[in-house]
């Protein structure tokens, strides 16, 4: 058996980016998935918008699908979700009676060319390489129908970088890939809060962090600058969790859409984010 | 995972992909759960199915074999605005609501017959996350 000279191949690139995403992606929204799930009710505008004029009897997917707010949007739809949270899925499923299974997008468990349409609402901002991003916009491409008259699309959505005005500040200089951390509220179970006092647990949730994260920095460069404020309320602090996130900047998306075989016929920035409806090309 | 789900459902590796059809149901615990009848679903989503895969995915879990081809279904009349259709036509679209809408494998796997693979279901979810030598 001979032994490889070159230990850093892509493969083992591609390991290391796995192994850091089940760290500070999968095994986060695992552990904070009912209280997640419990901030996580009210459709966005654009999708629900785009899930809307789907003619009846479209057949769809939810690539991470969360606890599966979007799946029950048009019930003349026909909608599977999928997440790489089990936690996230059974929610989806068991709670909420959607179709919710578990999957990495990178490795959807769907027949080629068949979907009328796709979304994937604020999560491919959790691969953390750019080949990993493309790839994944390459995947739920895939699943799409490539008749030239009337492609399948898919709505993309993720995090901007450009968000100045948000609580977070952050701009188009700021790091691409940060930890955000999530405060997990104790006793806070999958019920779901009222108005008040959601707006008040996501303004604890998702505190401000200007730490940069990737899977080659050190554990110094990756340590998110977190200090909830209810720490000083609460005699026992409720645990921080933080995720992966990259950034993207304007333009980010688009450019791997093409990269990755598609054709952006519309784009947009709402609310922190940026999002486009992509079709192949 | 509902009958009309697998039907949109096949292997996670790639090169299983084109094979046709990939994946069948083995050792399949199934229930039933009512739910809201709606014929003007099923005739928008009648034309979307693989109709042989249907066929093979009832034959794996037992039920009574379909019909050769997939049926065609009439224009609704008009003022028809739920899609009830004819006697002979809404008894059919019953029965396809039973399959595909209320009926689920609760546990059991999915076998891939090209790569063999075992995707387990559990609690009527399934899993599709491969192990690292098939990515």
């Amino acid at each position: 058996m001979s032994t490889d000279s070159n230990p850093i191949t892509t493969e083992a690139e591609e390991k290391k980016e796995e192994v850091y995403e089940a760290e500070h992606v999968h095994k986060v929204y695992d552990i904070i998935a009912p209280h997640f799930s419990a901030t996580r009710y009210k459709p966005w505008p654009i999708v629900e918008r785009f899930l809307r004029e789907m003619p009846a009897g479209s057949v769809g997917l939810d690539v991470g699908c969360g606890n599966g707010k979007y799946l029950g949007v048009n019930p003349s739809l026909f909608m599977i979700g999928t997440d790489r949270s089990r936690g996230l899925a059974s929610i989806a499923n068991h709670e909420f009676k959607h179709e919710a299974h578990v999957a990495d997008a990178l490795d959807l468990p769907h027949p080629p060319g068949r979907f009328d349409f796709a979304i994937s609402i604020a999560v491919i901002h959790h691969f953390s390489s750019p080949e990993r991003r493309v790839q994944a916009v390459r995947s739920i491409l895939a699943t799409l129908r490539t008749d030239k008259e009337n492609p399948g699309r898919a709505l993309i959505y993720v995090w901007a970088l450009e968000q100045k005005n948000s609580r977070r500040g952050w701009d188009e200089n700021s790091p691409q890939d940060v930890f955000v951390p999530w405060v997990l509220q104790k006793g806070n179970k999958s019920k779901q809060p009222k108005e008040k006092s959601q707006k008040q647990a996501k303004n604890l949730v998702e505190t401000e962090v200007k730490a940069t994260a990737s899977p080659s920095g050190d554990s110094a460069q990756t340590r998110a600058a977190c200090e909830p404020e209810e720490e000083k309320k609460e005699a026992e602090p409720n645990p921080v969790y933080n995720r992966y996130y990259h950034l993207y900047k304007q333009g980010e998306l688009g450019a791997d859409a093409v990269e990755a075989g598609g054709k952006v016929i519309e784009a947009g920035y709402e609310k922190d984010n940026h999002w486009a409806i992509i079709i192949p090309a | 995972m509902k009958l009309l789900t697998a039907n949109f459902i096949t292997c996670s590796v790639k090169s299983c992909q084109s094979v046709t059809p990939a994946l069948s149901f083995r050792d399949a615990e199934l229930a039933r759960e009512e739910i809201d009848f709606s014929p003007l679903f099923l005739r928008n989503i009648l034309p979307r199915i693989d109709w042989p895969l249907l066929q093979r995915t009832a034959k794996e879990l037992g039920f009574p074999a379909l019909p050769e081809t997939k049926p065609e279904l009439s224009p609704i009349a008009e003022g028809d605005e739920e899609g009830v259709g004819s006697e002979e036509e809404q008894k059919l679209l019953k029965e396809l609501h039973s399959l595909l809408l209320e009926t689920s494998v609760q546990s059991g796997k999915l076998v891939c017959a090209n790569c063999g693979h075992e995707y387990p279901i559990s609690q009527g979810i399934a899993n599709f996350l491969l192990p690292n030598h098939l990515v």
